[in-house]
């Protein structure tokens, strides 16, 4: 089946066009909306075409790591939810949630995006611990760099609930007006090698047919804050070094939408 | 002590503003959003499609499966750990009750359909939101039904009936709370969906029903107009 998917771009690529009929260099419309779930403490919704996601924000308070006694944390989940695709399945996170999750994960932590010292409630004893959520609603194609979007955006509406020191307790209903320290802007794109041409933002047909990924996770047009390659085909600098750079130019048109 | 009024305002008997939408998620054979007051339920259908493991099919018949999930950030508190919870896991069996009174799957011998609720924002109400908006989407993927079926909550407030109970209501202290989520096949008034917490008189659960099937009414009528709205557009779209 593969086989034939990739005759069949191949066909499509020699007349310089996609299987949806875009551009190989062609993003399709991005939206991003934010505030979409008010149970959390910051949410965005975005669809890339048709795929969408959302994400979620929650915020709770820990102790600390041992090794870092003054710095709050960050974990990222995504939920590849057998509602969005008829190939996802109910049960334990895959390895290509815990991939994706990594991979978003790794562009907001590397980057510093988040300032983790002004998380920290009492030294060694309590920090908030910024929780993310991301849940596919529907997948046709580049959850990657929705994923990422959404964690972003949803991080930027992330406001502090209110917490009372003296009782130790978290009042969820009431939200302050005390924004999560975001510093800058960490999104992805990935890019794919699908025969001998280069595309950016992949539909679900043309990720089963590429032969290699790779998610540039970038910060502004010149610096990137995360790389991964995927599939199994390799790819020369020379090919890599073409794929930063439509990665860069890509995420400078993302975070416009931000 | 009396409920006089309700925390939100609303009439005794008056449901949460609604809204709901056929058709949003496209990969899914059939699907919906409803809303009610500030809880939110997605439902995708996939199916019929063939049923694996094998021993649970059915020759006979094709099966409905179904699946309540709450987003991790979509509860009014903590984080909701991801991943099925006994109580999850009752909501899911119990909408799965709900739903198969109303469908005729005898058509797919040893399939499956399976239906996906998701919440990302909660305030009470939930699986019979969940239900609400499954019903759409079956609709919507076109499995053959008897009805749509309604779903909603009515409640015992102190010494008050009352429907569609937001977590307010069910946190309600100055007197006790009942809460009765029950689903009903509008046209026929029968009821496939039945549970309660707190306690009750065998009168006001005979009146509750009375409430619930005025409320079922309502939603059906917007469950109806999702319908219609989307297949209107349809419509029209190929006429261009």
């Amino acid at each position: 089946m593969n086989k034939d998917l990739k005759q069949h771009c191949a066909r499509f690529s020699a007349l310089g066009i996609r299987l949806d009929g875009r551009r190989f260099e062609e993003y399709r419309p991005v939206e991003v909306e934010y505030g979409i779930s008010n149970s959390a403490e910051g949410s965005a919704r975005v669809k890339i075409g048709t795929t969408e996601v959302l994400a979620g924000v929650k915020l709770s308070i820990e102790k600390p790591y041992p090794d870092a006694p003054e710095k709050g944390s960050l974990s990222v989940n995504v939920e590849l939810l057998p509602l969005s695709n008829p190939k996802f399945e109910s049960g334990p996170p895959g390895i290509d949630s815990i991939e994706l999750a990594r991979v978003v994960d790794r562009s907001i932590r590397e980057s510093e995006a988040i300032d983790m010292e002004a998380l920290c409630v009492k030294t060694g004893e309590k920090v908030w611990i910024v929780n993310i959520d991301i849940c596919t609603l529907n997948d046709a194609g580049n959850l990657f760099d929705a994923s990422a979007l959404a964690a972003l955006a949803a991080l930027r509406d992330t406001r502090f609930p209110e917490y009372d020191e003296e009782k130790n307790a978290i009042n969820y209903d009431k939200k302050t007006d005390r924004k999560l320290p975001v510093r800058n802007m960490p999104l992805s794109v990935t890019v794919l090698k699908l025969g001998n041409v280069l595309i950016v933002d992949p539909i679900s047909e043309e990720e089963s047919a590429a032969d290699a990924r790779l998610t540039v996770g970038s910060l502004d047009e010149d610096t990137m804050c995360a790389l991964q390659k995927g599939g199994s085909a390799p790819l020369t600098s020379e090919e890599i070094g073409k794929m930063v750079e439509m990665g860069l130019k890509h995420g400078a048109f993302l975070r416009k939408h931000i | 002590m009396s409920y006089q009024k309700r925390v939100d305002g609303r009439k005794f008997d008056e449901l949460r503003p609604i809204q709901a939408k056929a058709g949003v998620i496209e990969r899914a054979d059939g699907s919906a959003y409803f809303k009610i007051g500030d809880t939110v339920a997605y439902a995708a259908v996939y199916g019929p499609r063939e049923l694996y493991p094998k021993f649970l099919q059915d020759p006979a018949r094709g099966i409905l499966r179904c699946n309540y999930n709450m987003m991790p950030f979509s509860g009014s508190g903590d984080r909701v750990r991801p991943g099925p919870n006994r109580r999850a896991k009752e909501i899911s069996l119990v909408t799965e009750k709900s739903l198969t009174a109303a469908t005729d799957l005898s058509q797919f011998p040893n399939s499956v359909v399976d239906v996906f609720i998701e919440l990302p924002q909660t305030d009470a109400g939930s699986r019979c939101a969940g239900i609400c908006a499954a019903s759409i989407a079956l609709a919507d993927a076109g499995i053959t039904m008897k009805d749509l079926v309604a779903a909603v909550s009515v409640g015992r407030v102190d010494d008050k009936l009352v429907v569609d109970l937001n977590y307010a209501e069910e946190a309600y202290e100055d007197g006790t709370v009942a809460d009765i989520p029950i689903a009903m096949l509008p046209s026929s008034g029968e009821i496939t969906l039945l549970q309660m917490d707190g306690t009750l008189t065998k009168e006001q659960l005979l009146e509750a029903f009375e409430l619930v099937k005025k409320a079922c009414l309502e939603i059906n009528e917007v469950q109806r107009k999702a319908l219609k709205e989307k297949y209107t557009l349809e419509r029209n779209d190929t006429h261009e």
